[in-house]
């Protein structure tokens, strides 16, 4: 909790210690949605994360999540509805203006320059400055130090970050993000490259962002990498909020079932059947999962009642 | 779990990973240099045994002194490069810098500074209009400067025949402030029997200078940003833009102080010159280690890719060989250190 006060370049505000934890959401979305022309890519959405929570958004392919992301990252302003940062509606024109809100993105594979070593990396655009010159010795201790605290031991600072797993990159990128003063981390899909192993190594991260007083936005497809981590769930569908629950309300289970869509594996396996032969036997295989995972609708509550 | 006498599976400590650590030689061979430098000890060794005028003191001077004049070029352009682009027009735009130069203090028979100063503002005009149109359209730089090194080489020798009608600028060594600024970018010094130009110091001078830049401070780790991932160096805050347009005009501003020097030296200026030493710095900077796609390479090692350069230019000579083969040797022997150089860096990546 301490370290983000250390914030070198000063550049970032520190967040003032325990303002986060006062009960106002780091984060908020009331009715947001996205137009873009005519296509309505995001409707009627309820959002919110708090400090030390990890809110997941989950959805499949098309279901609104960049759409989402890029509102919260201050790349698009909401068509409709307010988005505000702890209790204040803002209107972000660039993700800079997020990022000094404290609202730091990283995404999936543009976070990092792969052929650069890991400390210039960690330090790119907030370099520790004495004139022009950089503070090497420190800014190397520093990146060391700072990826220590997160748990990621790295042998050398001086390795180009391509040399690194992919599970590694993300978590440099987001201990980077931590140690600039970020309040709120948006994970875009981290996990989704990944093998399990790896995003085991993620998943900690993402915990460990949590206990240090952080909110965490979790973008993911995977009902299993976001059900132990998560404390809050947003689930989407073709541009809607088709559930947003506390971890109390809802199980795994349910989790996967709505993600998978009842309904549409449903279809799906219809669609199989009438293929014939070896598909037939696949549909069997998948109505049987259907009525394990037990599409049946948890109970819903708005956003607005949840808190 | 039913296999016997199965030990307690310790995860094996962490520090085991690290036990293959790297000698100080691979180290060494991962800089993006070290294949430059492979490449000009055999070179140097070859010339030295094949041709013995080679091997004096003097004629090593005059190696320098060619080398400098590529190499203070391919300095600027190798930044550039490590910044993701490319300059074709670096070499005609140092004949416009002097006939700049040239003909506006003969014409309008001002100091011979006035002109280095105009020529000054219109070098590093071309460097700044060559990143403005690449950064604005986002068309390869490698199309934007084809066009500007026609465009350049139509102006220099146009203009020229207009103005003067010659094919070449005016004599400007009587002119006022001739001899000083001959001091500046083109004088000579003799110590102990060899002949040290200026140009050679300031070549090493630029050569220090870049990799300071480069490698100390925040400006080197944004040029290597820009060049190696522009989205990443976006998402955290680097005016990349601004970055790459800056790095065109440090090439404008080298195109420059390279004219001067040899506007100076030689009083007039052969409109047609500069044509093909674009390549020549290319080749310098990519013999030297930089990635033709950007975000690696170093100003030291541009600075052994124009010595090598210069040692083949003159080693011919001294040889006595045709210097009808001398780019035939060129070619081939860039060819022979590019690839030395591309094994080299395999070996050392492959030992990361």
């Amino acid at each position: 909790m301490s370290t983000p006060q250390e914030t070198p370049a000063g550049k970032h505000h520190a967040p003032p210690a325990g303002n986060g934890r006062s009960g106002v959401p780091l984060v908020r979305l009331v009715n947001a949605g996205k137009r873009y022309g005519a296509v309505i890519a995001l409707h009627d959405i309820n959002m919110e994360v708090g400090a030390g929570e990890v809110t997941c958004v989950l959805g499949d392919n098309g279901a609104g999540k960049s759409t989402l992301i890029k509102i919260i990252a201050g790349l698009h302003a909401p068509s409709t509805g307010t988005y505000e940062v702890e209790g204040t509606p803002v209107h972000f024109s660039s993700p800079r203006e997020a990022l000094e809100h404290g609202i730091a993105t990283v995404y999936q594979d543009l976070a990092v320059v792969a052929l650069m070593p890991v400390w210039r990396n960690f330090f790119l655009g907030n370099e520790v400055r004495k004139g022009p010159r950089m503070e090497i010795p420190a800014m190397k201790k520093m990146c060391k130090d700072e990826l220590l605290a997160m748990g990621i031991d790295l042998r050398d600072v001086d390795q180009p970050i391509g040399t690194l797993s992919g599970g590694e990159r993300q978590c440099v990128a987001i201990s980077r993000a931590v140690h600039f003063g970020a309040k709120v981390l948006i994970l875009d899909e981290p996990t989704a490259a990944l093998g399990v192993k790896q995003s085991g190594v993620v998943l900690k991260y993402i915990i460990q962002a949590r206990e240090r007083g952080l909110g965490v936005i979790f973008i993911t497809h995977n009902p299993h990498h976001a059900y132990p981590v998560g404390d809050r769930f947003l689930l989407l569908n073709r541009g809607a909020s088709i559930g947003n629950y506390e971890k109390n309300q809802v199980t795994r289970d349910e989790l996967t079932g709505l993600m998978a869509g009842g309904s549409e594996l449903e279809q799906l396996s219809h669609e199989l059947e009438s293929a014939g032969g070896a598909a037939a036997e696949a549909a069997h295989m998948m109505e049987a999962e259907v009525s394990d995972l037990g599409i049946s609708q948890p109970s819903t509550t708005t956003e607005s009642d949840a808190r | 779990m039913t296999q016997t006498a199965e030990a307690p599976v310790a995860p094996p400590p962490r520090a085991d990973e690290r036990v293959g650590r790297k000698s100080p030689l691979a180290r060494m061979l991962a800089r993006p240099e070290a294949g430059a430098i492979a490449g000009a000890i055999v070179i140097y060794i070859f010339f030295f045994i094949i041709a013995p005028p080679f091997r004096n003191a003097a004629s090593f001077s005059s190696v320098l002194y060619v080398t400098s004049t590529y190499g203070l070029m391919a300095t600027p352009v190798a930044l550039l490069m490590i910044g993701g682009e490319f300059d074709l027009s670096a070499g005609v735009a140092v004949t416009s810098a002097s006939l700049t130069a040239s003909l506006f203090s003969y014409e309008f028979t001002t100091n011979a500074w006035v002109g280095v100063l105009v020529a000054l503002v219109v070098a590093l005009f071309i460097g700044f209009l060559n990143g403005w149109i690449v950064v604005k359209t986002g068309i390869p730089s490698f199309l934007v400067t084809l066009g500007t090194f026609f465009m350049l080489q139509g102006l220099n020798i146009a203009l020229t025949q207009t103005i003067t009608n010659q094919v070449s600028s005016p004599d400007i060594s009587t002119l006022q402030g001739f001899n000083s600024a001959r001091q500046v970018f083109s004088a000579s010094w003799t110590i102990g029997g060899v002949n040290i130009r200026t140009s050679v110091v300031y070549w090493i001078v630029f050569v220090i200078i870049a990799t300071w830049i480069l490698l100390r401070t925040y400006i080197g780790n944004w040029i290597f940003s820009v060049g190696g991932n522009p989205q990443a160096a976006r998402a955290v805050g680097v005016p990349v833009g601004r970055m790459k347009i800056g790095l065109f005009m440090a090439v404008g501003f080298m195109a420059w102080f390279t004219g001067m020097h040899t506007l100076f030296l030689f009083n007039t200026i052969q409109s047609g010159q500069g044509i093909g030493n674009e390549f020549v710095y290319i080749i310098a900077a990519v013999v030297g280690g930089c990635l033709l796609t950007g975000g690696y390479g170093s100003a030291v090692g541009a600075a052994i890719g124009a010595l090598i350069f210069g040692m083949v230019n003159q080693g011919i000579v001294y040889a006595g060989w045709n210097p009808d083969w001398f780019q035939f040797f060129v070619g081939l022997l860039l060819l022979g250190a590019i690839l030395l150089n591309t094994y080299i860096r395999r070996r050392a990546e492959a030992s990361i």
